[in-house]
């Protein structure tokens, strides 16, 4: 039955969607990390009364005004997407939703607001002390607000905390605890916010790298390194903390998500890791069968490592897409295709429901059917499983067929998670030989380290907008996991629209990314006022 | 209300002493909200549930059958 869905539209969605959230996430990272390092700047002004730590905070102070300006509510147009193309999801989720993103509007519009003009218009207006709670204030208030869609995100990868209401067809929150501090929750909040503290680290030491190079504001550049590294070198420990404990986290809530960022086809124990590797044509989605073999045309491996990695023992079994589409009995794992008969018997149940409220919405038939998706055993068999339904098939062949569907992109993943993984790793070299040189006092010297410092400012966003792709394309076919799929998400509106309007986006997107670019490289190039001018910043 | 004042004053001055970029800022900050706003979503997003239908049972039972049924 999967032959009447219009992949076209919901393609074309999901398109309109990753563009405008991918153009979105260039700002927002840099936002978040370099408010604590322009933080961190002006307190060390407030304690020295040094006024080239005033002149170096009003600099980069500058540039996050630019990044800030440019990027400042692009993430709403997400929100009209919502509405328009996402009608079914934004039904399904509400209340779940709702809250969260009203709480970051709320504290986004009145935090930033406020204190970006104190620091922006405060400078020998208030006091010190006023201005540097500010702008530490802006920092944290950034922070907060990312916090409200990255646990309505969280949800969506590992639903928890909530009821499914039968009557309404909506998720209600029933404990707000289960959902803000899921570990799903956590970890993605801390992944993600120190993800932008480690650009704005790069962005800092690739800039302050070309004025090294042209031998310009060598004190202003040699500080600001010194901060970024640190502050770098911090973030990227907790990064990859977070990344490690993100990963014991996916393999239990998103098995198939894990196998596909590992290209794992076979599950097995002492699962060895994939430094590097190069897929094979194996790995075609739309190829996948109960023959399909791991295909690789060259890897390197790690032994033992990914099942250290998942379950922090090299002897555990890693289940691969296999093992999770035909399921596993000797490690427990029901199969995809037993996984769509339950949620069939859900889906068949809410029909029910409905069928038996036309004639009698308060009858016994009625009341049983409701009480059925209040009946705990009913929840963890079906309803836990309501979104497999959708790729039901009466012909027991064609069921099959549909279950080895359900695998995300595996290419995109794999190579998705390998790119941001091995940028990740060379950030933090890059950050302890930036910190060893500086204090050192050889950096300067080293001409192709410091353009390896600005050449690294486009590999950090590379591995930023890479995590947002393992997480989102990693999930597919889910928009929200196990309950709703994406083709199931979108509105049925005419394929042209969501055209017009992805490339009406696609134009206004690349203009103000240029914008950007232009205005950010004359700043720069401008670089920090001389002496201290009232009207600079 | 003096309070006020001051805050009030605060903005204007700081509006007034707007470096170049900063107006420039200014500029696309306000071309970017007249589009998202006026263009994209009256003309471009309207919300679908919301003007297709008119009680929260309606949307429910709407959203029942698309997520139940074959096809989208």
């Amino acid at each position: 039955m999967l032959e009447n869905i219009d992949f076209a539209l919901v393609d074309w969605s999901r398109g309109q969607f990753a563009l405008t959230a991918m153009f979105h996430w260039l700002f927002v990272p840099l936002t978040l990390g370099l408010a604590y390092i322009i933080a961190y700047m002006e307190t060390m002004y407030f304690k020295t009364g040094d006024p080239e730590w005033k002149r170096i905070t009003k600099f980069w102070m500058k540039l996050f005004g630019i990044n800030f300006a440019i990027g400042v509510a692009t993430g709403i147009i997400l929100e009209f997407e919502f509405g328009t193309n996402w009608s079914n999801y934004s039904w399904f989720v509400g209340d779940i939703f709702g809250a969260p993103l009203a709480i970051e509007g709320i504290m986004a519009f009145f935090l930033e607001s406020t204190f970006i003009a104190v620091m922006f218009f405060g400078w020998d207006k208030v006091s010190k002390r006023f201005h540097l709670t500010a702008t530490w204030l802006t920092a944290i208030g950034a922070s907060l607000s990312a916090v409200w869609i990255l646990v309505a995100n969280a949800w969506m990868q590992n639903p928890v905390g909530t009821f499914f209401n039968p009557e309404t067809a909506r998720n209600e929150m029933i404990s707000f605890w289960d959902v803000f501090l899921s570990e799903t929750a956590v970890n993605k909040f801390v992944h993600t916010i120190t993800s932008g503290f480690v650009l704005a680290a790069i962005f800092v030491i690739g800039i302050s790298s070309w004025y090294l190079i042209k031998k310009r504001e060598l004190l202003l550049s040699k500080r600001s390194i010194v901060i970024a590294s640190v502050f770098g070198l911090i973030s990227s420990v907790v990064l990859i903390g977070t990344g490690d404990s993100s990963a014991k986290e996916i393999v239990k809530t998103q098995p198939m998500k894990f196998a596909a960022m590992e290209a794992l086809y076979e599950g097995q124990t002492n699962a060895p890791l994939v430094a590097v590797g190069v897929l094979g044509s194996e790995y075609n989605n739309e190829n996948l069968t109960p023959e399909t073999e791991s295909d690789f045309l060259f890897k390197i491996e790690i032994p033992s490592m990914l099942s250290w990695l998942a379950y922090g023992n090299t002897d555990s079994f890693v289940a691969g897409m296999k093992d999770l589409i035909m399921g596993n009995k000797e490690h427990g794992i029901l199969s995809y295709a037993e996984k769509i008969r339950r949620g069939h018997k859900a889906q068949k149940a809410l029909i029910a429901l409905k069928e038996a409220q036309k004639s009698d919405p308060n009858g016994p038939e009625a009341e049983a059917l409701k009480a059925k998706f209040r009946d705990k055993d009913f929840i963890d068999n079906n309803v836990q499983y309501f979104g497999y339904g959708n790729f039901y098939d009466p012909d027991p062949e064609k069921l099959e067929k549909n279950a080895f569907k359900m695998v995300p992109p595996i290419s995109l993943t794999f190579y998705a998670f390998h790119i941001m993984v091995m940028l990740g790793g060379l950030f933090l070299l890059l950050f302890v030989v930036f910190l060893y040189l500086v204090m050192k006092d050889q950096l300067h010297n080293k001409k192709w380290i410091l353009w390896a410092g600005v050449w690294t400012i486009p590999l950090a966003y590379i591995a930023s907008q890479a995590g947002w792709i393992v997480a989102e394309v990693g999930r597919q076919p889910w928009v929200i996991q196990d309950l709703m799929p994406t083709m199931k998400a979108v509105t049925h509106i005419d394929v042209g629209s969501v055209l017009t309007t992805f490339i009406l986006f696609a134009v206004t997107f690349v203009g103000l990314f240029i914008a950007e670019i232009k205005i950010m490289l004359k700043q720069i190039k401008v670089g920090p006022q001389k002496k201290e001018d009232p009207n600079n910043v | 209300m003096e309070k006020l004042r001051k805050i009030v004053d605060f903005y204007i001055t700081g509006f007034r002493n707007l470096p170049p970029w900063g107006r420039t800022m200014w500029a696309i900050i306000l071309i970017k909200l007249f589009i998202m706003f006026v263009v994209l979503r009256l003309f471009f997003f309207p919300d679908q549930l919301q003007n297709n239908f008119n009680s929260d049972e309606e949307r429910a039972r709407h959203v029942i059958e698309s997520i139940t049924t074959p096809g989208n």
